[in-house]
């Protein structure tokens, strides 16, 4: 314990400190490297990268719409722009970007390890990730052009007569090699927070991030072998005559709907939850307080995960043959978990000292759009409303603030970690027009769609002729998108301004958690030293004594503090 | 509208608190039982059929009670930034939990849940019942175009992309559908129904509905079917009992029965062709 609690001389720099890391440097050490730090790097700069390609599919599109017939693109590019902004977005940043990105970094880092469980196996599973990134991408320069089925890639559409070039090929390779790289992810994740946490951290001492990214891995071992399974069939349905979904053969093209959606669904969370994860972490530090119903909340994540692996078929309730009242009430009760998780987050500001940061801001920005996503979906999980709204704007502008919430989310997440991987600072003036812009622009570009669903306009249409009344509503979410699209020009602005700028220091923000307890960056193996880990606020604990957590019951007497300690 | 600023100071403030939060939430249903026909539209309108109006009384009260937590949530939100902003280093009181109040939070959105999918069984048991009926069409949706035959008449409507095909049935009287594919997922989906039905291939799909209004409505496939989904559109024309019996009997002729004769079999090829296994006169059988 004296190791501990008194820590080492200073040591010069982590080179010197740890000289059996002598490796190749420059491109060869990010090649070859197995260090989650690096591996997590990597899959930051892929990940956003593909925010910004998708991005780019997505103002093509709003600029099509801007006009009745609009004739930017022909009605086949128009086809393979959507699937691929809906495959871009969802398997390739924002899946890659929460479990590949941030949870590769933080979690072994909240945990106290010194680097995932598998550390080659963590490095396969960021090649394959690129790989299937370019594979799907590659799409565009083959015959036939991209995949064109819609990102959920419905048979008998894709099946080989109706989508026969090769880019739909492509499109299964891609999303097949993602996949295992977020099994293995999983796999990882899983196997580090189940092995590798530092003496004393408890699986109720572990940083709310760190308990999402667990159940959202679990949820990856349950959920991505379903779709890996359903893209084989579809490949052998397409190539080496089988009829699994293919009625002239005796099969169920609705089969397709359900191995998708049993993965689609959890998928959704699989997504959520890390950003969730994020901004919790994210309100409790520029709160100064600990996480309001720490237990509830995690309780809340397990229901969630546990409610959504029953909910597919919600997706489903105009195919005419699921049984709708089980699914109406599994998905309405997800609404439970998810308002006990806002009330928390609302309960951990009460009586704190709310610091406007950047990091802040987006989280604030994350909760009000969330807001609208989360209710605008409950609509959703009851069949008559679905039967009005499904596969209208309304579904796109309800899952668009849903997602819209989780990239202000993950813009959080950079303001607030990158400093600890980086050493540096963003820029927070510009930090502040960034969150402006995106905030805004989000709730324009979402809002009409909301409007234009009710009104009738379908999605996935590249002209809307017959009502040119749209016009307006479109144009002006077209206008949003390019708010949206001048935030993310901020972004990247920010990073060059900022580039190696404001040093950070170990502990910009007075953290809780371990990740704010080493140095910015952390060293090879991520600690000298760690301090007692006592509750789920170990940094916190150290720094301020006699300001732990109060016991159930204490809430309201905020007068009688414990004893305090003398500050070291 | 909440507004615990004070300080708790014990057992009196403690219930009074207790007593707002529970005004609170008794808004919203209460809001829903008093859904009626002043409440506003909240952007969805009441359509032409019995379904559409009980589809947007139920969107009415999900919307009252959206709008009510949601206002409730922002006003929290807002009041703990403001009131809560960051004033100077003091280090507040390190609270973390409130047993009551993560109990209410789990409770009572639990009895809102169930309000709402009561609410839901009511209009959807309504929505998908199938009344007996003499007025039966049969849709078929096609890349990329709709089909509608009338059973045990001549009448025909085809239409491929922008044509417009139109789709006749009387006012007041229940109309079955029988809706089927010949080729990909499309989706039947008429906006002055506040309705949508997969056309799916292989299965047939089956719904009643019941226009209150005469008029002509859009229609359009809303589930991505290929190249031409964007324009595959069709109409619903609503007429009086006695205007469509002599729109069925306009079709009266040897030559409109011929091209009924042949559509009809086609049609029949066409989904026969999908479902070998099964003979077409029991799922298809007219």
């Amino acid at each position: 314990m004296t190791d501990v609690l008194n820590p080492p001389v200073h040591i010069e720099s982590p080179d010197h400190g740890h000289d059996e890391h002598h490796g190749p440097t420059g491109i060869l050490k990010w090649i070859t490297t197995t260090d989650h730090k690096i591996i997590g790097l990597s899959y930051t700069v892929t990940a956003v990268i593909m925010l910004v390609i998708g991005g780019a599919f997505a103002e093509i599109i709003r600029a099509q719409l801007a006009s009745p017939n609009g004739n930017l693109v022909s009605l086949a590019q128009y086809n393979e722009l959507f699937t691929m902004h809906g495959s871009v977005m969802i398997y390739l940043f924002a899946g890659p970007f929460a479990f590949g990105a941030l949870a590769n970094i933080i979690v072994p880092i909240q945990i106290g390890a010194p680097d995932m469980a598998f550390p080659r196996l963590n490095a396969l599973s960021y090649w394959l990730y690129l790989t299937g990134a370019i594979t799907m991408l590659s799409g565009f320069f083959v015959s036939g052009g991209a995949a064109n089925f819609g990102w959920v890639a419905y048979a008998p559409l894709s099946n080989s007569i109706n989508t026969p070039g090769a880019g739909a090929d492509l499109w299964i390779g891609g999303l097949l090699l993602t996949g295992f790289s977020a099994i293995f992810t999983g796999v990882n994740l899983c196997a580090t927070i189940f092995y590798l946490r530092a003496p004393g951290m408890t699986m109720f001492r572990m940083p709310i991030f760190t308990w999402n990214m667990l159940v959202t891995a679990i949820l990856i071992l349950l959920a991505f072998p379903v779709l890996t399974a359903g893209l084989v069939m579809l490949y052998c349905d397409r190539h080496f005559g089988t009829h699994i979904f293919s009625v002239a053969g005796g099969g169920v093209p609705v089969l397709w709907q359900h191995l998708f959606w049993f993965w689609g669904h959890p998928e959704v969370y699989i997504l959520a939850l890390p950003f969730f994860g994020m901004v919790t972490e994210i309100i409790a530090v520029f709160s100064r307080k600990p996480v309001f119903g720490y237990k509830g909340m995690i309780f809340a994540t397990l229901s969630i995960a546990a409610l959504s692996l029953g909910v597919w078929a919600h997706h489903m309730f105009t195919t005419g043959v699921v049984l709708l009242p089980f699914f109406s009430i599994m998905s309405l009760l997800i609404a439970v978990p998810t308002g006990i998780k806002m009330f928390n987050w609302i309960g951990t500001m009460w009586r704190g000292q709310v610091w406007f940061s950047t990091a802040m801001l987006m989280a604030l920005g994350f909760l009000f759009t969330f807001l609208i996503g989360g209710l605008t979906g409950i609509y959703l999980a009851s069949p008559p409303l679905d039967f009005f709204t499904h596969d209208t704007y309304f579904v796109v502008a309800h899952f668009h603030s849903v997602v819209m919430a989780l990239v202000l989310a993950g813009m959080a997440g950079l303001y607030y970690w990158g400093p600890k991987i980086t050493g540096y600072l963003l820029n927070e003036a510009i930090g502040k027009w960034q969150f402006w812009t995106l905030f805004i622009g989000s709730q324009v570009f979402t809002f009409p769609l909301y409007i234009l669903g009710l009104e009738g306009m379908p999605r996935r249409v590249a002209v809307y002729a017959h009502d040119a009344q749209w016009k307006a509503l479109n144009d002006l979410s077209t206008l949003g998108a390019v708010i949206i699209g001048v935030s993310t020009i901020l972004f990247v602005v920010n990073v060059v301004v900022s580039w190696k700028k404001y040093p950070a220091g170990d502990n910009p923000w007075d953290g809780h958690t371990l990740e704010w307890f080493t140095t910015s960056p952390p060293p090879h193996h991520n600690f000298y030293r760690l301090p007692q880990i006592r509750s789920e606020r170990p940094t916190w604990d150290y720094n301020h004594p006699g300001h732990q957590a109060l016991h159930h019951g204490q809430h309201d007497e905020p007068s009688q503090p414990a004893p305090e300690a003398p500050v070291s | 509208m909440l507004t615990p600023a004070l300080p708790p100071q014990g057992a009196t403030v403690r219930a009074r608190r207790w007593r707002r939060l529970r005004r609170a939430v008794a808004l919203p249903l209460a809001a829903l039982a008093l859904s009626g026909c002043t409440v506003p539209s909240f952007g969805a309108s009441p359509g032409a059929t019995s379904s559409s109006k009980s589809v947007y009384h139920l969107w009415q009260g999900f919307s009252i009670g959206a709008a009510v937590i949601g206002a409730l949530v922002v006003a929290l939100i807002l009041y703990a930034v403001l009131r809560y902003r960051r004033k100077g280093d003091r280090i507040p009181a390190q609270s973390q939990y409130h047993l009551p109040l993560e109990v209410l939070y789990t409770v009572v959105p639990i009895l809102i849940v169930f309000g709402l999918f009561a609410a839901t069984l009511v209009v959807e048991n309504k929505e998908v019942s199938n009344p007996k009926t003499n007025v039966v069409v049969d849709v078929n949706a096609f890349q990329w175009g709709w089909k509608f035959t009338y059973p045990g008449t001549n009448a025909l409507v085809y239409g491929q992309t922008t044509q417009n095909p139109e789709m006749v049935i009387p006012v007041n009287t229940n109309v079955r559908i029988n809706l089927s594919s010949s080729d990909v997922i499309h989706g039947f989906y008429v906006k002055a129904f506040n309705f949508s039905r997969y056309a799916l291939p292989g299965v047939l799909n089956q719904f009643t509905i019941r226009a209150q209004n005469t008029g002509t409505y859009f229609g359009q496939c809303t589930q991505l079917c290929g190249l031409y989904h964007s324009l595959m559109w069709f109409r619903v024309k609503v007429v009086s009992q006695s205007d469509y019996a002599s729109w069925i009997a306009t079709f009266n002729n040897p030559t409109a029965e011929a091209a009924a004769k042949a559509a009809s079999k086609t049609t029949s090829q066409q989904t026969a062709s999908l479902v070998p296994s099964k003979p077409s006169s029991t799922k298809f059988g007219r």
